[in-house]
């Protein structure tokens, strides 16, 4: 009898592991190098303060442009508004761990829509020059426990040319605070040992109403429209994307499991449901809004941009997810491609349709659970507690005011 | 045009200086100075100005150009810290490209601030890599093809049907001129389907080798039966013979108890794949929505008339199939629209007026097998026995007529907003000739205009067509500069003859490319 109940036990047990298993036949669990992080909830884990600033940093700025919602630097616009209702947000700036400072500075749009960074070093030292008078948190530690959302090319370095942000560095002043950015690139000036790596905002909306039906079969090997080469600001060719785009073209134009061209197709979003890889190559930066749409259409990426930091890199294994494929293997890129098992690529699939990773990589509105902002959220709750030496004692000066081209020092 | 002056310059200079050398150590080697010391003042003397034309110093760069040659073009690290201006690296990369023609060239990075180490990613203008045939590999095209393929599998099994149930087809057929091209499509897109397949054909007038040989080439399971009547000329009749064929191959699935699918695909219907996809989700009978290509022979006056009715009343394009309401059910059938044809129609099949569908077609229909099956245990009570009609004589129009409650009917295709197949008559005349499975045997020799098919009575002039298009032929080789052999057929003699009449097409077809 009681062995006729452990056998009941026993396949009850089995029977709910085995439905267990079934509800995602189609999935995988992702975790990255922190560990299974990326459904961590933030909220508990950290408090974060808000710094009233004059609208002339925020709102004046957007109202000024309202183009700035939908172009690829919104998340620093989003993620304000998101931190406003956030229930990590405190009132109290004495129990804060983290503050934020609400400047817009990648709004400043010429005709075409492009941001120009010129100003963004005067504004940001104006906003820095304001909290740290009318608070004393900024000088309690010289700015090591703020953090500042910088989605431009070049993050802090406020440059859309690499030689020049180069030339510049990170904002002096920038230098102890931690920058969530979307630029990354490994031992490079513009990206900070403690920063965040985000993606680049992409319009959710957008690309839910592009959806086609899971069982279309796809048929497209390799996918990528965009430019190869920048006729307007490279004549010569080789400076734009290090020549691995142009590379690309000139090795592959004429293959036909290569989809790809300089066209603007209306169904560019259907196209990447249908293909199996899509590339993600550098262009002027090494990161591009490419690879949150092939991560959210399930296209496995290959990222050709040697030496990139990707968003979320130590909640996401992006080893695992897409391929990389070093700037000097451009030529044998269909070798290598051809080369992958397809259990590999099944394997990357699987991983690909899991749906907190699709969520890790938008900025929904309003915020959902497991989203971009949560993931931010989750990066700096992973960074406390701070380390006693960010708090500097009294008298002790780690920033240098006066660093930096005198352009900078000019008032906004 | 600055660069081609430096070079000359410097190539003029260089001369000189070998040319001043050679005097010097003539004239010095009794005065007892070094001849290589002064060698290397002149030499020096001449870097110097070559510097102050370039403005850098001049050695630094071929010192550079010596490194990087050695290193294999890496991307090593740290350079000397002096900045490269924009312009100067152009001409240091035009000149390294005169030395040293390889496509790998770095530059070295420009001043880093602060003191972190700079990237091992040089910034600066890179070389365009492009492997030496460039060209697609057919190995890693199959690699890849087979690849989409795993992929395409593992999409179907995932979120395709699962447990799909076999497709039996019902061809009712007769030999004639336009079977082989109705039957092949038919045969193709059955080939293409992905499940399981069944294919019962019917032949009146008996099997035939004509149409055995094409139902072989299929490679699929096929049934070929006979049925004894020959098929009549009208098309009335010829559509109730057919619906007594089709009883027949249903006996056929009763008898052999066959399990799956029942769809009746008429050979000179079009099927679109997502038809067999969407027939999977049939529980017991299924209708889908039959787009009507009502064609009318030729313009003759009676039926342009209804043409032109027909689109001054823009009328959709007819559609056969189930309707619904708002909550997806079944509330009545879309019908073909005979009116504007009333009277015009074709009786025979050798007219020439429109041919009309029947109100509703057989085609339209999908059955689950088990319905027709003697003693199933599930069969629902709505359905009549198979047995039971067999003794009656009376018409069997649709399908419909198998169930006692026609409201049971499954729509299907989105509730029949999707068309999936469409249904076409359209034949030869029924005393066209054509050679018995299209194999000409022997082989032709003359050709007669045939005076009973309309063709026109004169035909074109063919002869010297062709002449001219063999001597253009023949000129256009010569013009790709092939030194191939010349033709056989005494082609000088012919272009000498003709070359006057030929010779203004000719140039003016050259004169195109």
């Amino acid at each position: 009898m009681g062995v006729w109940i452990w056998v009941l036990v026993f396949g009850f047990v089995w029977g709910i592991g085995a439905h267990g298993l079934d509800r995602h036949p189609h999935t995988e669990r992702i975790s990255g190098s922190a560990g299974d992080v990326l459904e961590d909830d933030p909220v508990g884990r950290l408090k974060v303060f808000v710094y009233e600033l004059p609208s002339k940093y925020n709102k004046k700025i957007l109202q000024k442009d309202p183009r700035c919602l939908n172009h690829m630097f919104a998340a620093e616009i989003f993620m304000h508004r998101f931190l406003l209702s956030s229930p990590v947000r405190t009132l109290n700036p004495e129990e804060a761990d983290w503050f934020y400072t609400p400047i817009y500075t990648t709004c400043d749009l010429t005709p075409n829509g492009l941001p120009l960074p010129f100003k963004s070093p005067r504004m940001m030292r104006s906003a820095i020059q304001l909290i740290s008078s009318n608070w004393p948190y900024w000088n309690r530690t010289e700015g090591a426990d703020h953090f500042f959302v910088v989605p431009h090319d070049f993050g802090a370095c406020f440059h859309y040319q690499e030689e020049k942000a180069i030339e510049r560095g990170i904002l002096p002043l920038l230098q102890r605070a931690t920058l969530v950015q979307t630029f990354g690139q490994r031992n490079h000036v513009c990206l900070n040992e403690g920063s965040i790596t985000i993606p680049p905002y992409a319009p959710p909306q957008k690309m839910q109403a592009h959806l086609i039906p899971q069982e279309t079969p796809r048929s497209i090997f390799v996918y990528f429209r965009g430019l190869f080469y920048d006729v307007n600001n490279d004549p010569e060719g080789g400076y734009y994307a290090r020549g691995a785009r142009a590379a690309v073209w000139e090795n592959f134009k004429d293959n036909p499991l290569f989809d790809i061209s300089t066209e603007h197709p209306t169904t560019y979003y259907e196209d990447m449901q249908r293909a199996i890889f899509c590339l993600c190559p550098l262009g002027w930066a090494p990161w591009s809004p490419r690879l949150v749409e092939a991560v959210i259409f399930g296209c496995i990426p290959v990222i050709i941009a040697d030496d990139i930091v990707l968003p979320f890199a130590d909640a996401i294994p992006w080893e695992e997810i897409g391929v990389f494929v070093a700037e000097e293997d451009v030529p044998n890129l269909d070798t290598i491609l051809t080369s992958i098992p397809p259990e590999v690529i099944l394997r990357k699939q699987r991983l690909l349709a899991n749906p907190s990773m699709k969520q890790a990589m938008l900025f929904p509105q309003p915020a959902q659970s497991g989203d971009a902002f949560h993931q931010i959220l989750n990066g700096l709750a992973r960074k406390l507690p701070h380390n006693k030496n960010v708090y500097l004692k009294p008298g002790e000066n780690a920033l240098n005011w006066t660093a930096g081209p005198v352009g900078d020092l000019k008032p906004w | 045009m600055k660069l081609s002056a430096l070079q000359q310059s410097y190539t003029n200079r260089r001369s000189n200086s070998f040319r001043a050398a050679g005097g010097l150590d003539s004239s010095v080697d009794g005065s007892g100075k070094s001849p290589a010391a002064i060698f290397w003042l002149v030499l020096h003397g001449l870097c110097c100005l070559i510097s102050l034309v370039l403005g850098f110093r001049f050695s630094r760069l071929v010192f550079f150009l010596f490194f990087s040659t050695a290193s294999n073009g890496g991307t090593s690290g740290l350079y000397p810290s002096t900045p490269f201006l924009g312009t100067t690296a152009d001409i240091a990369g035009s000149l390294s490209f005169q030395a040293n023609p390889s496509p790998n060239l770095e530059l070295p990075p420009n001043r880093t601030a602060g003191g972190i180490s700079s990237s091992r990613v040089v910034v600066g203008r890179h070389g365009i890599r492009i492997r030496p045939w460039p060209h697609p590999n057919p190995d890693e095209v199959m690699k890849a093809h087979r690849i989409i393929e795993r992929v395409q599998r593992e999409q179907k099994l995932q979120f395709g049907i699962k447990n799909p149930r076999t497709v039996i087809v019902v061809t009712p057929t007769y030999v004639r001129t336009f079977q082989t091209l109705h039957l092949t499509g038919l045969m193709h897109s059955l080939m293409n389907v992905p499940y399981d397949l069944i294919w019962i054909v019917i032949e009146a007038g008996g099997t035939t080798n004509e149409t055995a040989s094409l139902l072989a080439k299929s490679g699929l399971r096929t049934i070929h039966i006979g049925f004894d009547r020959r098929m009549p000329n009208s098309w009335e009749d010829r559509h109730r013979l057919e619906a007594q064929m089709r009883l027949r191959a249903l006996r056929i699935v009763r008898e052999e108890k066959l399990d799956g699918i029942l769809m009746f695909g008429d050979d000179s219907n079009m099927h679109s794949m997502e038809l067999f996809d969407e027939i999977q989700k049939v529980k017991w009978i299924g209708a889908v929505s039959v787009g009507i290509l009502a064609h009318s022979g030729n313009t003759d006056e009676l039926s342009s008339v209804a043409h032109k009715k027909a689109e001054e009343e823009n009328l959709p394009p007819p559609v056969q199939g189930p309707a619904c309401n708002s909550s997806e059910k079944l509330v009545g059938w879309h019908i073909f629209n005979s009116l504007p044809y009333v009277g015009n129609g074709a009786t025979y099949i050798d007219d020439r007026a429109t041919v009309l569908p029947r109100k509703l077609e057989w085609s339209g229909f999908v059955l689950n097998s088990r319905l027709l099956w003697k003693a199933a245990e599930d069969r629902p009570e709505w359905v009549k026995d198979l047995d039971k009609l067999d003794g009656v004589r009376e018409e069997i129009e649709s399908p419909l007529s198998l169930l006692k409650d026609p409201s049971m009917v499954e729509p299907l295709g989105s509730c029949g907003r999707k068309v999936l197949l469409w249904w076409l008559r359209v034949e030869a005349r029924t005393d066209s000739k054509f050679p018995a499975r299209w194999i000409i045997d022997p082989p032709l020799e003359v050709t007669v205009p045939a005076k009973r098919t309309p063709w026109p009575d004169a035909p074109p002039e063919l002869p010297s067509n062709v002449k001219e298009i063999s001597i253009q032929e023949h000129t256009e080789k010569r013009h790709a500069k092939s030194r191939a052999s010349r033709s056989k057929h005494s082609s000088r003699s012919k272009r000498k003859h003709e070359s006057r009449t030929a010779d203004p097409q000719v140039s003016s077809k050259v004169s195109e490319e």
